[in-house]
């Protein structure tokens, strides 16, 4: 039999072995192609009386299927009822390649050697019968709604029933990817076993399972745990649906199909069920959540992952040695990210002991891991053995890059760069990982400025997946290639952003808590003011973020810009609400168990009760939507004065960054991906009028005026060149 | 436009809702029947004459399920020709199903018809019959669905109800209630559900905790802080983001209490009741219904009784005596601070705090209570109004003749 993504081998049992190797990709897709051959191999397998049954394996290593061919699905999203109807065409033809499979009366195994994801996973879930290999780096599990989508090729159907809606539901609405030992408790993998004996199995199992039928195709068949109507699904219904709304606010509409999915096609038989599944599908896949989400979060992020902002011209690099200074726990986490990646890293600091504690930092973060069972002891006396606690910084001699995450101090960093230069070969690059001082001022201190660039780091750096990278006047576009690739070694994404005071991500994210406080100032009741950034989209709300990052550190940038840049002795309504906080309340903020908010431990309580007790005539009538245009609006405006400022250049680092450096609403796809969505046009007509109603910061640019003019968007006027 | 007149009203005692409870062991066909049979037999009635029987029921599942009012028709003993019809206006449902019987009269369409409710909680538990309105996330995320305890605690938290004022209010719906048993009267409009040996089951409210103080009370766990844990709280911030969290100050005690019960009021044309020898006691000025914002969902019985005085070309201070379902206490406290209107004027007898709140029968329950008051202080107008679940509010205004 002649199949374009698979080969068909029929052993002397009679047992068909379908091996899945998609041409000319390293991994499988569940594509239009492969669903036809699957159709197709269905159909023979159920004719041929020779053939006993089936086991699917991949030939790919570490995968059996990816998921669905997301480039593919992107030409289907693409608007219009043309495309809208041939995706629903096509997603019913999987459905009925699928059912053609589960139903063609001989037992059909999956033998899962690899990652099983979205399309995958629900290829293994239309088998009889799934075994997978003891490797415990596999991952099963839908990612869908992390995009925007939902499990379209019966997922939303075929795992409910196999193993209940309370554990079907959050694994889906999650995006949970599991490994094989939690796939088997949870009920979706039948058996784990040694990889070499994967095949075997299967071919086993099918021997001795002739008349293999689905659960859901036998006769008087239950839903395990019970159907919404059952008590237990009443529960899990009623009370999942508040879970739902209080964790996305009503703004991820990929998450509430999954529900309404699961509640409406657990009600009828599985074929009515996939078809509610497929309008649910092709429903939120020509939404622009899911348009967005899947450009910033899939196809941007891996495009900036495998460097598509580097210079191409000169040569990969490889920091081996890394030296980092300063043992804060900032820069604690970066030696612990870099030798985790397996670079040597150098710890330098002013005494022994504040080097060495820098060093039991990182062994605490290990043994976090170890108890969250990502990691091995062996893994962290490896990991441990790489670092090096240091004061003096001739041991900096052979390093390739140098971090510096000392005080935020021009002198104090001055100082370092000196001392640094002094001793590093010629040609290693120095990082400064300042968060808000510009780099080409920094630059000054070095003898060799074209080595100097901004690698910004977002705290906890062990969580945080984001590096801001600063393109300083001088920098040379060999330290650039350097700073990109070190950050794709430590499995980061790194942005590519141009020198001014904030760069690109502190200077957004400063308009959004600015424009809080401004609400307050406003007279806006706090709850209300928190609760709008909350329901935008955001984290958190704008004085628990201030909390988080330190009210006196967030004062004393405000302070800073003003003198310095505004040249301004008055402080803003902004400034005076953070002066009274800090300066006159001596709340600073999280870290000391006080700042807006009341903290028990390091728990948020609620808001300081002096606070809320400042006025008595807080306003509450105001529309939240209001508030949170003007919170997610602000923010956006500010990505676009970067773009005409030319702080940055790519849209993709300007979402991207966005939503992984500070949190931006991630259903939005990012600021930009906002703006794009709107139109330029009713963007600049929305910024006019809060600008008359709420002051100039509203004003829209001459870049966005120029756009709205044109009708353009940001991703075709700075549309990004092909990736390296 | 003919006038209804109201001729009579008949309620079973309130049974605790629980296996303990004293009609626990009584069907809910058997309830509705005896208060259908008690209105044939005070009133001599020549059953062939009713146009219609309605009957409100909220969960109409199993015993209680298909038409419980046709059956309980036949159960009665009733003429054949007697139809019947089970509505549901959740809790307004009792009063919803007398509103529809004085709609047909009104309309010329009926001459004679009984309205009522039933709800036998101990034996059909509440949420029974399933709904969409809590389950199906096509509404239930997009309307802001929270259980009713969580928006009593929303009104309370946004209104600055504290715990004792809900508890005091408490305590004088007990104090009330017991006053109104002890002096009888109640006693017009109860009747003893029997057995059928003639012996009695139950003849009193049995819900009811004379001597509750506000100690007692303060010492009750709230009960919908876990709902609004599990993420309830969230969904009513979204929606009335001004709050920054839920003042839980509901409890068992100053919440409606779960029981088993029924009604039946008698209703028909004023040429009807005099070809039967019927006394008129009363005449249905005005009804109606009213949707409102469905997650706090409590808050109609103001707006609906507006548009009620409205209908009936009247004020609230007209009005000589309310009757407002006491769901929680948060939702007569707002009643009274929204409408102005006065506590000693108001559930001057206690209400389902103190008695209990059979869903389906409720509303003609207190349509009764406030008639046999009206009639014993001699008074003219009087209102009687219930929130609903989903966010619903009916009311109807009665004068005395």
């Amino acid at each position: 039999m002649n199949l374009a993504n698979f080969k068909w081998d029929q052993d002397d049992d009679g047992i068909v072995t379908l091996t899945w190797d998609m041409p000319d990709k390293p991994v499988n897709l569940l594509s239009l192609s492969a669903v036809e051959d699957i159709a197709k191999a269905a159909d023979a397998i159920a004719k041929d009386e020779r053939v006993r049954g089936v086991v699917i394996v991949s030939a790919k290593k570490g995968n059996f299927c990816a998921g669905a061919d997301l480039d593919e699905m992107a030409a289907h999203a693409s608007g219009g009822a043309k495309s809208m109807k041939a995706a629903f065409e096509l997603m019913t033809s999987v459905h009925k390649a699928f059912r053609k499979l589960e139903t063609c009366g001989k037992p059909v195994a999956a033998a899962i050697n690899g990652a099983a994801l979205g399309g995958g996973l629900e290829t293994a879930l239309a088998c009889h019968y799934r075994v997978i290999a003891d490797d415990p780096t596999i991952r099963v599990g839908f990612p869908e709604a992390q995009v925007g989508l939902i499990p379209g090729a019966g997922g939303t159907q075929r795992l409910p029933r196999l193993i209940g809606t309370m554990g079907a539901l959050p694994f889906m609405l999650e995006a949970k990817r599991i490994d094989p030992n939690a796939a088997v408790g949870m009920g979706i993998v039948h058996k784990v076993v040694p990889a070499k004996d994967l095949v075997a199995d299967a071919k086993e199992w099918v021997k001795a399972n002739a008349g293999a039928v689905q659960p859901w195709d036998k006769k008087g068949f239950r839903i395990p745990g019970g159907g919404p109507f059952s008590r237990s699904g009443a529960q899990v219904f009623t009370v999942g649906n508040a879970i739902l709304r209080q964790k996305t606010y009503g703004n991820y509409p990929a998450q509430r199909s999954i529900m309404s999915c699961v509640y409406e096609g657990l009600l009828v038989d599985i074929d009515t069920g996939l078809k509610i599944e497929t309008r649910y599908f092709v429903k939120m896949l020509m939404s622009p959540v899911a348009r967005n989400m899947i450009r910033t979060l899939f196809h941007s992020m891996q495009e900036l992952g495998k460097g598509a902002r580097r210079p191409k011209k000169e040569a990969p690099a490889d920091v081996q040695r890394l030296g980092v200074l300063g043992a804060g726990v900032m820069g604690a986490g970066i030696a612990y990210v870099s030798a985790w990646a397996g670079i040597d890293v150098t710890l330098i600091d002013t005494t022994d002991e504040k080097a060495k504690a820098g060093k039991t930092h990182v062994s605490k973060l290990l043994d976090k891991q170890i108890a969250r069972g990502r990691a091995t002891k062996e893994k962290k006396e490896e990991v441990l053995s790489r670092v090096h606690p240091q004061t003096d910084y001739a041991a900096l001699k052979d390093v390739s890059l140098v971090i510096e995450a000392v005080f935020e101090d021009r002198a104090i960093k001055a100082e370092t760069t000196k001392k640094t230069d002094a001793v590093t070969q010629d040609t290693a690059i120095f990082g400064s990982n300042t968060s808000t001082l510009p780099i080409t001022g920094l630059a000054g201190a070095s003898t060799r400025p074209k080595n100097f660039i901004g690698i910004h780091f977002f705290s906890p750096v062990e969580r945080m997946g984001l590096v801001e990278i600063i393109v300083g006047e001088q920098t040379g576009e060999r330290a650039l290639s350097v700073a990109i690739d070190y950050v794709r070694k430590i499995g980061k994404t790194p942005i590519v952003v141009n020198d001014a005071r904030g760069f690109y991500t502190s200077r957004c994210f400063g308009t959004y808590t600015q424009e809080g406080l401004r609400m307050v100032a406003e007279g806006i009741a706090p709850a209300l003011v928190e609760n709008a950034g909350r329901m935008a989209g955001m984290p958190m709300g704008p004085l628990e973020v201030l909390d988080s990052v330190g009210v006196d550190t967030a004062l004393k940038i405000t302070r800073a810009a003003r003198k310095e840049v505004a040249k301004s002795d008055t402080p803003d309504a902004v400034e005076e609400q953070m002066a009274w906080l800090v300066e006159e309340s001596g709340r600073p903020g999280a870290k000391a168990g006080k700042g807006f908010y009341d903290y028990k431990g390091s728990k948020r309580s609620r808001l300081w009760p002096d606070f809320v007790a400042k006025r008595q005539d807080w306003n509450t009538d105001v529309d939240v939507k209001e508030l949170q245009t003007r919170l997610l609006t602000i923010q956006a405006l500010e990505a676009a004065r970067c773009f005409e400022e030319g702080i940055i250049t790519d849209p993709r680092d300007a979402d991207v960054g966005a939503i992984l450096g500070w949190g931006f609403a991630p259903y939005t796809g990012g600021p930009i991906s906002y703006i794009d969505t709107m139109g330029a046009g009713p963007f600049v007509e929305r910024c006019e009028k809060l600008a008359v109603a709420f002051g100039e910061r509203f004003a829209p640019n001459a870049l966005l005026r120029d756009m709205a003019a044109k009708g353009e968007t940001f991703y075709r006027r700075f549309a990004p060149k092909a990736a390296a | 436009m003919t006038e209804c007149i109201i001729y009579d009203a008949v309620r079973t005692p309130r049974g605790r809702g629980k296996k303990d409870g004293g009609l626990h062991e009584v069907t809910a066909l058997e309830l509705a029947s005896q208060t259908l049979k008690a209105i044939r037999d005070r009133n001599k009635l020549d059953t062939s004459k009713l146009d219609d029987v309605i009957l409100g029921c909220v969960d109409p599942v199993g015993e209680q399920g298909s038409d419980i009012a046709r059956v309980a028709v036949l159960k009665a003993g009733f003429a054949d020709s007697v139809p019947g019809v089970q509505i549901n206006r959740f809790c307004a449902s009792g009063l919803e199903a007398c509103n529809m019987a004085a709609g047909q009269i009104m309309a010329g369409q009926s001459d004679l018809a009984i309205g009522g409710g039933v709800e036998s909680m101990s034996r059909v538990a509440i949420g029974s019959s399933g709904a969409a309105w809590s389950q199906d996330p096509s509404i239930a995320v997009r309307a802001y669905f929270v259980p009713q305890g969580i928006s009593a605690d929303l009104i309370a938290t946004l209104d600055g109800f504290s715990r004792d004022d809900v508890d005091a209010f408490a305590v004088e719906s007990q104090n009330r209630a017991a006053n109104a048993w002890d002096k009888g009267y109640f006693k017009n409009s109860v009747i003893a559900v029997k057995d059928d040996l003639g012996q009695t089951i139950l003849e009193r409210d049995e819900h009811m905790r004379p001597g509750t103080d506000m100690q007692a009370l303060a010492g009750l766990k709230p009960a919908f802080a876990e709902y609004g844990a599990v993420g309830f709280d969230s969904v009513a911030i979204q929606r009335y983001p001004q709050v920054e969290a839920l003042d839980h100050v509901h409890t068992a005690g100053n919440s409606s209490g779960i029981v088993d019960g029924a009604a039946a009021v008698l209703l028909g044309t004023l040429e009807a009741g005099k070809a039967l020898g019927l006394r008129p006691r009363a005449r249905v000025r005005s009804f109606a219904s009213i949707g409102s914002e469905p997650c706090i969902m409590l808050t109609a019985p103001a707006d609906v009784s507006r548009k009620v005085l409205k209908r009936a070309r009247m004020t609230l201070a007209d009005v000589d005596l309310i009757e407002i379902n006491e769901a929680f206490a948060s939702v007569v406290l707002r009643f009274m601070n929204e409408m102005n209107a006065p506590h000693d004027k108001l559930n001057v007898n206690g209400g389902a705090i103190a008695m209990g709140h059979p869903l389906g029968a409720t509303g003609a329950m207190i349509l009764g209570t406030l008639l046999d008051e009206l009639e014993r202080r001699d008074l003219a107008i009087g209102l009687v109004t219930l929130c609903i679940g989903a966010g619903m509010g009916t009311a109807t205004i009665i004068e005395r003749i």
